[in-house]
């Protein structure tokens, strides 16, 4: 019995598909990664081009009208003090916030990665991830209530007698406020919140591949705890560090939501690039803006991969 | 990044379409209800009793006319603006800072007023107001209006503060305390409108005329009194409830706001009222237009007709705290408003409030003004402390 017998007995059209798929295995991988494929190159890749192209437009000072000629008038206008101001208070509260959650988030995802076992790691996995559960806005507008200047934190301050040490913080320029509520210091807290999960999980994950036997050979080699934690804990964790700092980095570079309902009500990029795209019809300003992003994340990538950072996600 | 392709899209397709509905005619004859009408609103403008059964002006249209009334809510005048750009609504409730848009974007259609029996029942204040009455046509049906009133803390201030400088200049409260992080002031770039309203009153060799309409001096002085403003607010308002709960939580004293918020605070026993200043106020005018596709134009004429003659007005003006198009619907009984209603929605201080539009270049008091988007990236920078 030859091979073309066993192959013509087989009839019908879904049959002989299935047939040419077997004998030419690369047009069965082409047709399975062809959709998303285009969705990336369509759907992704040709909106951040279109955002692109705008950018290199200009809108007509007097009229308002959008000019459709190429230009760099308005990445210079980034750089006007009150538009630069936001790049930089977007920038330094990405970073307040990143290493906020590393030094928050290392020693709690160490106690899980180390000591939590059985029932203590479910809480663990269950106390991290519950936030994530509920909506983002109801955690939001919940803080708003904590930090009210008639919240319970103030309250708390009130009655250990420590309202003073409160203003006296809340006096300080630029990190103050009128109250908690309004100040940055209330925004980078809230930030903190939402977005540390994305930190301890990755950090755990990088330090339960730190095998064990390392740090009690640290030990028995004579290094204190703190030598140990800087030689051989910290560089082995670092790519898992890098991996939650790009999302939590990310996350606040991008967030429009958090500094409108929290905070003083200056400006992030999010919600500069809301603005003028929204209300002000002003669209290559807007662009110019939301490439900033993509350039420093750009460069943030850049230098995590070098890191190793992609190991530990 | 999504809402800027899409925005794109939008603007794209609308200078495409504007260029082929520029030759429109208006309807002559209601013909048979086409089963169905689609509406874009500002949330709160169409009930059908299901955020309160006593607030209902929907389901006795649909039984009447056979009409389904779809409803599409838009949180900003550029959301609004946006979705008729895209297409598929029949009509939309605009405030005077898209609706104009809308007429030069060539996306609403005229209105022929004899089609509507109700029309000689519309304030004649409004009649041919600016926002949607031009070049001698009718563009759209006079729905709700009301002013950005100035609400203040009964406890603070025995009695109702007379000007506007409580929130714009430093100084000490009735209680004795400053205002200095007691006052709010709205998140959007149109509050320069207010700013210049207060200048208006108080310096007049500045010669402005209307606050949407502010050459280079006036602007710059404008932008001035609000950099001495934001040293006195913590936080802008933007989202009405977050200011209801600030007045609430966050000691707030003092700011301009909504009759929406105030209804609501006082309903919550909060003590707070609201007045308007000797410098007068602005405030908002909605008005009812009709798509320049229409899919469904009888059901949207039956729909406008209705929006003037039935319980609407009325009930309407009570549920948001704002004015009716009607004068009679606070006064013949046909839904819950009375003249007391009206009276505290600012129904008799229609000539002392200057009413939202989109300020533009060309502008008929002085020649060239301050168009809107430099209004958006100025007020950027005064909330940055720029």
């Amino acid at each position: 019995m030859s091979d073309s017998a066993l192959i013509n007995r087989r009839g019908g059209a879904l049959a002989q598909l299935s047939d040419t798929l077997w004998r030419r295995p690369g047009l069965l991988i082409f047709l399975l990664i062809l959709p998303p494929a285009l969705w990336l190159g369509i759907i992704y890749l040709g909106s951040l081009f279109a955002l692109l192209a705008q950018s290199f437009f200009s809108i007509d000072e007097f009229t308002g009208i959008i000019q459709y000629e190429f230009t760099l008038k308005t990445y210079a206008e980034l750089f006007r003090p009150s538009n630069f101001d936001i790049i930089i208070r977007t920038v330094v509260m990405a970073a307040a916030v990143t290493i906020g959650a590393a030094v928050i988030g290392f020693p709690v995802a160490y106690y899980a990665a180390r000591y939590a076992r059985g029932k203590w790691k479910a809480i663990f996995y269950l106390g991290v991830m519950m936030p994530l559960w509920s909506s983002y806005l109801v955690k939001v507008y919940s803080w708003k209530l904590i930090l009210a200047k008639e919240g319970i934190l103030n309250w708390l301050f009130e009655t250990l007698h420590l309202g003073g040490l409160l203003n006296a913080y809340l006096a300080i320029p630029v990190i103050g406020g009128n109250s908690l509520s309004v100040s940055a210091t209330g925004t980078f807290l809230v930030f903190l919140y939402v977005w540390i999960p994305f930190m301890i999980l990755p950090i755990q994950a990088s330090l339960e591949r730190v095998p064990h036997t390392m740090i009690e050979a640290s030990g028995d080699l004579g290094a204190r705890p703190a030598q140990t934690f800087r030689h051989v804990l910290l560089p082995l964790a670092l790519p898992g560090v890098i991996a939650g700092s790009i999302f939590t980095f990310s996350l606040t570079l991008g967030d429009y939501i958090i500094p409108q309902i929290v905070g003083s009500s200056r400006r992030f990029i999010g919600q500069a690039v809301y603005a003028y795209q929204g209300t002000a019809g002003n669209i290559p300003l807007a662009a110019a803006f939301a490439v900033v992003p993509i350039l420093l994340m750009a460069v943030y990538l850049w230098v995590a991969k070098r890191q190793g950072a992609f190991d530990a996600l | 990044m999504k809402t800027i392709l899409k925005s794109g899209t939008a603007l794209l397709l609308g200078l495409t379409v504007a260029g082929q509905t520029a030759a429109q005619t208006m309807i002559t004859e209601i013909g048979e209800g086409e089963g169905q009408v689609n509406i874009v609103a500002w949330p709160g403008y169409l009930e059908r009793g299901e955020t309160d059964a006593a607030f209902d002006w929907i389901t006795g249209f649909e039984e009447k006319t056979g009409c389904k009334v779809n409803i599409k809510s838009a949180n900003t005048s550029d959301e609004m603006v946006a979705l008729m750009n895209e297409g598929g609504f029949d009509l939309v409730t605009a405030s005077g800072d898209a609706s104009l848009r809308m007429v030069a974007g060539k996306r609403v259609q005229p209105i022929n007023v004899d089609l509507i029996p109700s029309w000689s029942t519309v304030d004649e204040r409004l009649k041919e107001a600016p926002w949607h009455y031009v070049d001698g046509t009718h563009y759209g049906v006079p729905y709700m209006w009301g002013p950005n009133v100035l609400m203040y803390s009964t406890d603070v201030f025995p009695e109702a503060p007379k000007s506007w400088d409580v929130v714009f200049t430093a100084m000490d409260f009735p209680d004795g305390k400053p205002n200095q992080g007691r006052v709010q002031a709205y998140d959007g770039p149109i509050h320069i409108a207010d700013a210049a309203n207060y200048l208006m009153f108080h310096q007049p060799e500045l010669g402005i005329t209307s606050p949407y309409e502010l050459n280079e001096d006036q602007y710059a002085a404008a932008l001035d009194l609000l950099r001495g403003q934001r040293k006195l607010v913590s936080r802008y308002w933007h989202d009405a409830f977050i200011q209801i709960d600030d007045f609430k939580n966050e000691g707030m004293a003092a700011s301009g706001t909504w009759p929406f918020q105030v209804n609501l605070l006082q309903g919550d026993k909060t003590p707070v009222a609201s007045t308007i200043p000797e410098e007068g106020a602005t405030g908002w005018a909605d008005s009812t237009m009709m798509h320049a596709d229409a899919e469904n134009p009888n059901c949207s004429y039956m729909w406008m007709e209705h929006s003037l003659a039935s319980n609407l007005q009325s009930d309407l003006s009570v549920w948001f705290g704002a004015n009716p198009a009607v004068p009679a619907a606070c006064t013949d009984g046909r839904g819950m408003q009375t003249a007391e209603g009206c009276t505290t929605n600012g129904m008799d201080d229609f000539d002392r409030i200057k009413f939202w539009t989109t300020p533009v270049s060309s502008c008929e008091s002085q020649g060239t003004c301050v168009p809107y988007y430099r209004w958006v990236s100025d007020y950027i920078g005064v909330i940055g402390g720029r």
